[in-house]
């Protein structure tokens, strides 16, 4: 039954999670995701599940690492400074070829920085972040909706892949309140796990390990999920465009960005700029030959981001050299505005620049 | 003919690694007859520390996860908290237990985790080359104190018993050395109360075990045995802690 209720993107998820048969919440806390696990404390008792409040980042991703060891569906979420600390169990997860969900709702960096919106963890979601060759399976929801909508979907590759997911979005999705529409037509597919760990009762017993003294062994380990992750940039990109057809320049955001570009696509529009949006929400597997595509066609990239330029390097190599590729950026938790993006358009439709009825500055004051 | 000694079930056929005299192997049969008389094996979990004892799931039959250095408690919380019908342990060496995984043994007894932790004291780093542990005794020569531990430098010894002793959390806590055939039958009686314990629901049950690592040692594991009993149980002296 669908229900609408005006709801934060932090609590969004968590409602999405127990969508999506989660058993397991294990966190600390750390500004801006406190409300999922102060969602998760209450949501998962009342849903047969268990919420830990761990002593550290490092113990609850541990915690995840041995739910999932016990076959079921598990999760953590942090910002910025306690993902760096879970990169560590992350590495051993992604080794151990284990499924579960992780949530960072970025706040400005690096080091403590700030709790604003920031996406400067672009480099460590889909580059690995830990020690090793792996990947995590990256998921980027720009509204309430969807943070709602990508938690049975990254259980759900996570579980497919045997690999991690992470939801990866910045302050502002995870604070922002918007009309939620809680439905429950998901496909939420029971994945078999004849590799648990559970009590070996009756079958042989089950190690779950990720050392590997011979190195020709350590390589098959390392082929295998790179095999997975060739297999995810085959079958798993998503992504959204708008108004890219008769485009001469495309933005590309994820995320938040993405929104405020959005309107600026409306806005170039009405000046009769020809400009179009590539949203990406899976970041990594990445819309590579999506955005190929259009470079062949001719059309210029502006990259948006919250950083000081990660996700543009994807472009680049997407575009390798067959089209301009720019980046605007703003960091340390200041959000660009829409005149300030107009801005950026414009310059590069040899047009002078329009004065802000706001400054970026005044609305990040308080 | 009646048959009174055999290889437990709770071990595979793989051959130990440690060297001759280490009690890391003692210990890891006392376990597997354990399991065995328990009759647990089929709904055990176990989970193995980084040390040593890495290779630990070759050796024990039940299902078993190889945990990071230091972070056994946590997996081992995971695992319980998903299958509360499962006897979970932990198997951690000092290094792992007592210094990279402090925050977590001492908040996994804090919770009174419904697990059961068997913790190897051999007061130094077997598997890296015999660096100083945070139980190396005072005066006592590593790679890394080479001169003897200093406390004015390096501190001073953490015992890991009575700290956790000062807790709500624990069930049970005790120290054990099988150096002799009565320390052996003490310290086996010790980790089936272990699991009984959690059998029962009581919560965190926690046998340390005073072990010996005759190679960084340099000593003979007869030397070694004399040293536990000797100097190592001064500073640790063996006991039950917690009983409740
Ligand atoms: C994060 C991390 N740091 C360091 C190491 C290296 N390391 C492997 S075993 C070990 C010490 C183990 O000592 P202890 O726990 O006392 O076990 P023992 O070998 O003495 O049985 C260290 C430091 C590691 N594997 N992981
Ligand atoms: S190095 Fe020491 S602790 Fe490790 S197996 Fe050898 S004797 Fe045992």
């Amino acid at each position: 039954m669908a229900t609408k209720k005006l709801t934060k993107g932090n609590a969004a998820l968590c409602y999405g999670a127990i969508a999506a048969g989660c058993k397991a919440f294990f966190g600390y806390p750390i500004t801006p995701q406190n409300e999922v696990p102060e969602y998760m404390s209450e949501l998962m008792p009342a849903n047969g599940g268990v919420f830990i409040q761990a002593e550290s980042e490092v113990s609850a991703i541990n915690m995840v690492y041995g739910a999932a060891c016990a076959g079921k569906r598990a999760m953590t979420s942090s910002s910025s400074p306690g993902v760096s600390l879970k990169q560590e169990g992350i590495s051993y997860i992604a080794a151990c070829e284990l499924p579960c969900v992780i949530v960072n709702v970025q706040r400005g960096g690096p080091g403590l920085g700030n709790t604003l919106p920031g996406q400067a963890d672009y480099f460590q979601a889909t580059k690995g972040g830990g020690h090793g060759d792996y990947k995590l399976l990256v998921l980027a929801p720009w509204s309430v909706q969807e943070c709602y909508e990508f938690m049975p979907l990254a259980f759900d590759l996570a579980d497919k892949y045997r690999n991690p997911a992470m939801i990866l979005m910045d302050a502002i999705i995870g604070q922002m309140l918007e009309p939620l529409d809680m439905h429950d037509n998901f496909d939420i597919v029971e994945y078999p796990k004849p590799w648990a760990t559970n009590g070996a009762r009756g079958r042989a017993h089950n190690i779950i390990n990720s050392l590997w003294i011979d190195p020709e062994v350590l390589e098959g380990l390392n082929q295998r999920i790179q095999a997975k992750y060739a297999a995810a940039q085959m079958h798993e990109v998503r992504f959204k465009e708008y108004q890219t057809e008769d485009a001469e320049l495309v933005m590309v955001a994820y995320g938040c960005p993405a929104r405020i570009c959005r309107s600026v696509v409306d806005m170039a529009r009405d000046e009769g700029m020809k400009v179009g949006l590539l949203r990406p929400i899976t970041l990594f597997p990445f819309p590579t030959l999506q955005i190929a595509d259009l470079a062949k066609d001719g059309k210029r990239f502006l990259v948006v981001e919250m950083n000081c330029g990660q996700m543009v390097e994807d472009v680049r190599l997407a575009v390798n050299g067959a089209s301009e590729v720019e980046f605007y950026g703003r960091s340390g938790g200041a959000v660009p505005t829409p005149t300030e993006i107009l801005n950026e358009v414009r310059a590069r439709f040899g047009k002078p620049p329009v004065v802000s009825h706001y400054s970026s500055r005044k609305e990040t004051a308080n | 003919m009646q048959k009174v000694f055999e290889r437990p079930k709770g071990l595979t056929d793989a051959e130990f690694s440690y060297c001759a005299g280490c009690l890391h192997s003692t210990t890891h049969r006392l376990i597997a007859e354990v399991m065995d008389e328990l009759d647990i094996i089929h709904q055990t979990v176990g989970v193995c520390p980084v040390g040593c004892a890495v290779f630990m799931y070759e050796y024990m039959s039940c299902d078993i996860i190889e945990a990071s250095h230091g972070r056994a408690p946590s997996v081992a919380t995971g695992v319980k908290r998903m299958l509360p019908d499962r006897v979970v342990w932990s198997y951690q060496g000092d290094g792992d237990l007592a210094s990279i995984g402090t925050a977590e043994i001492v908040h996994a007894a804090g919770r009174g985790e419904n697990i059961s932790v068997i913790f190897i004291n051999n007061t130094t780093y077997g598997m890296t080359g015999g660096q100083m542990a945070p139980t190396t005794l005072i005066g006592q020569k590593t790679t890394t104190c080479p001169t003897g531990r200093d406390p004015h430098v390096n501190g001073y010894p953490i015992r890991v018993c009575e700290m956790l002793a000062t807790l709500d959390g624990p069930s049970y806590i005790e120290r054990v050395a099988p150096t002799s055939p009565a320390g052996l039958v003490k310290t086996k009686k010790a980790i089936k109360h272990a699991f009984q314990n959690q059998i029962d629901g009581k919560g965190f049950s926690l046998v340390e075990v005073l072990s010996n690592c005759p190679t960084n040692w340099r000593m003979t594991p007869i030397e070694s045995f004399k040293w536990i009993d000797e100097k190592m149980s001064e500073v640790f002296p063996v006991g039950v802690f917690v009983d409740r």
